[in-house]
């Protein structure tokens, strides 16, 4: 059964993926309005880094985002000028790199669905005499509800699943870096099957679990128009 | 800043706006006041900038240089510009624009809900009963014909209580069929509403049956304003879509013939026969003559079959470059004419121009 590590380890990967999802879809929101309409010559290098992440080995990734954490790099720099130490083998610094690693997964879903929506309902609904805000909330939010409810969930699910990243800049700390893939290793690197066995089969279900309801989520085909 | 101008009524609009580059630029170039009141369509062929136009007095759009006042209240002038949200506008689509996610109902009370004004259910069920929709409004959007989604489309608009409505092509997505159904919906509008709606359209038929005023845009620029009747019979502006010209005559009912099933329309001091349709008596129609269905002849014949033989003067010959005829300008009575004879027939005839002949009405279309 699942021991107190383990337990621990879970609850450290929910809390660390909730964060990291909510974090991304405040960021990753605007950024995909900013690709879908844009003409800028810039949209295709912006969104080949935030793809980076989609061919990149993890490891790489982890690599140089210790060096930019670690206390001489810039951001360590920067997060130690403003009284937060090094983000190094942190729940944090965790955050950061996972942020990072997982933006194209939830980019992209927000991209496809607003540059589905396109801009007719949002003129429509200034017509109507909605602002900006108004604008998103009762127009883009509702049309484009799939769309953010799969960027969640690629997300949630991304972070979940990452391995590489955490391992080079957070480590294995309990109750700190030690997330359930960090875990899961030591398991296995202990001939620890059993144990191994409850959390790689919780995270198939986990994920099997997640993918349907993304799946139920999409509208069938057969939705009929009538003429 | 004073947003207020000191003149009129109506909408003064000046947009100047450039597009693109190379062979596919656009260039917009307008000046014009429009009136307070009655529908004013904006007709023209495809790419000519009407729905442009439109789009930059909702501010969806924003010409560099220009401004945009209606009623005397500042939209648009030098650095100011008023968010479309912000403008009192009622602004109908060319395709169906209701929100996918709302009934017929949460369409039309979404407009209402940020309103400017008006709030009273009064005026909600006035327009459900006027645009025909009270059985709709449970249904979402996608259950619903695409006559069904402008009429509830078009309610919406008006529900914001608008200062002026605007309408973009509002029938082009819709079949000939569905067209008409909707058409009457519009002209029982035009009685109905006292804002001044804009009304852009490439369709003769509608702006003939639909608008009091015209402005005729090509490439990007103004080519002529004015009543429709004036506008339409312009010699230089086609009247169907194989490009022949004529005239629009405005005139009543008069009386109603049951024998031959033919009416009386008069037109000015003209009198004209027509077969009978569902017109009333003392009912304002609106026919088209085209210059192709007027022919010319020194006198009276009275052993023609042709009913409609008027007295008339001629005011002009224009020769044309391409054909081997010439249009001939009339004058019968207060009413012109245009016809289009062949060379040799105005040679034959000696047509000059102060020459009296009779012409010929050989059919006309009534609108309205």
């Amino acid at each position: 059964m699942l021991s107190h590590s383990d337990l621990s380890a879970i609850w450290l990967t929910a809390q660390l993926a909730s964060t990291v999802t909510a974090v991304l879809l405040v960021i990753g929101t605007p950024i995909a309005w900013w690709l879908a309409h844009t003409h800028s010559w810039w949209r295709r290098p912006v969104a080949a880094i935030i793809a980076m992440p989609l061919v990149l080995p993890p490891t790489v990734m982890g690599f140089y985002l210790l060096l930019f954490m670690a206390p001489q790099g810039w951001l360590g720099q920067l997060t130690q000028s403003l009284g937060m130490g090094s983000l190094v083998f942190t729940f944090w610094g965790l955050v950061v790199g996972s942020v990072i690693y997982s933006l194209p997964f939830v980019v992209q879903p927000l991209y496809n669905a607003l540059l589905a929506l396109g801009e007719r309902p949002l003129e429509v609904a200034a017509t109507l005499g909605a602002g900006p805000w108004d604008r998103f909330v009762s127009v883009v939010l509702p049309m484009a509800r799939s769309g953010f409810i799969t960027a969640a969930a690629l997300g949630f699910a991304h972070t979940v699943g990452e391995f590489g990243v955490v391992l080079m800049i957070g480590g294995n700390i309990p109750e700190e870096t030690r997330v359930i893939s960090v875990l899961l290793y030591d398991h296995v690197e202990a001939l620890d099957y059993a144990r191994a066995h409850w959390l790689s089969g919780g995270l198939v279900v986990f994920s099997f679990l997640l993918l349907l309801m993304l799946y139920g989520l999409q509208k069938t085909p057969s939705a009929s128009r009538a003429h | 800043m004073d947003n207020t101008a000191s003149q009129n009524t109506g909408l003064d609009l000046r947009f100047q706006l450039m597009r693109g580059n190379g062979a596919d630029a656009f260039a917009l170039d307008i000046d014009v006041t429009l009136p307070g009141s009655g529908i004013t369509a904006l007709f023209g062929p495809s790419g000519s900038g009407k729905t442009t136009v439109l789009r930059c007095i909702a501010g969806l759009e924003r010409a560099q240089i220009g401004h945009c006042y209606l009623n005397g209240q500042c939209w648009q002038r030098d650095d100011y510009f008023l968010a479309t949200h912000r403008r009192a506008i009622g602004y109908v689509f060319q395709e169906s624009s209701l929100f996918p996610h709302l009934s017929a109902e949460g369409n039309l009370r979404y407009g209402m809900k940020r309103g400017r004004r008006s709030k009273d259910n009064r005026h909600f069920c006035e327009l459900v009963e006027l645009m025909d929709i009270g059985s709709l409004l449970g249904r979402l959007p996608h259950t619903l014909s695409g006559g069904e989604r402008q009429r509830v489309a078009i309610a919406r608009a008006l529900l914001v209580a608008p200062d002026i409505l605007l309408m973009d092509e509002p029938l082009a997505a819709l079949d000939t069929r569905r067209r008409l159904d909707i058409l009457p919906y519009l002209e029982s509008l035009r009685s109905e509403l006292k804002v001044p709606v804009i009304y852009v359209s490439h369709a003769i038929d509608e702006v003939m049956r639909l608008a009091d005023g015209a402005v005729i845009l090509e490439q990007g620029k103004v080519v002529a304003q004015g009543s429709v009747a004036d506008v339409f019979s312009s010699p230089d502006i086609p009247l169907d879509a194989d490009g022949s010209t004529g005239v629009i005559w405005e005139g009543v009912v008069s009386s109603v013939d049951n024998q031959w099933q033919l009416m009386n329309i008069r037109c000015g001091d003209m009198d004209t026969w027509l077969p009978a349709s569902e017109h009333q008596v003392g009912q304002r129609v609106r026919m088209r003559i085209l210059a192709r269905d007027v022919s010319v002849a020194l006198s009276d014949h009275t052993d023609s079959s042709i009913v409609n033989r008027l007295p008339a003067t001629v005011t002009d010959i224009v020769e044309s470059t391409t054909e081997p005829t010439v249009l001939i300008h009339l004058k019968a009575g207060r009413q012109t004419l245009l016809a289009h004879v062949t060379r040799r027939s105005a040679e034959h005839l000696k047509l000059h121009v102060g020459s009296r002949v009779w012409a010929q009405i050989k059919s006309a279309a009534i609108s309205r």
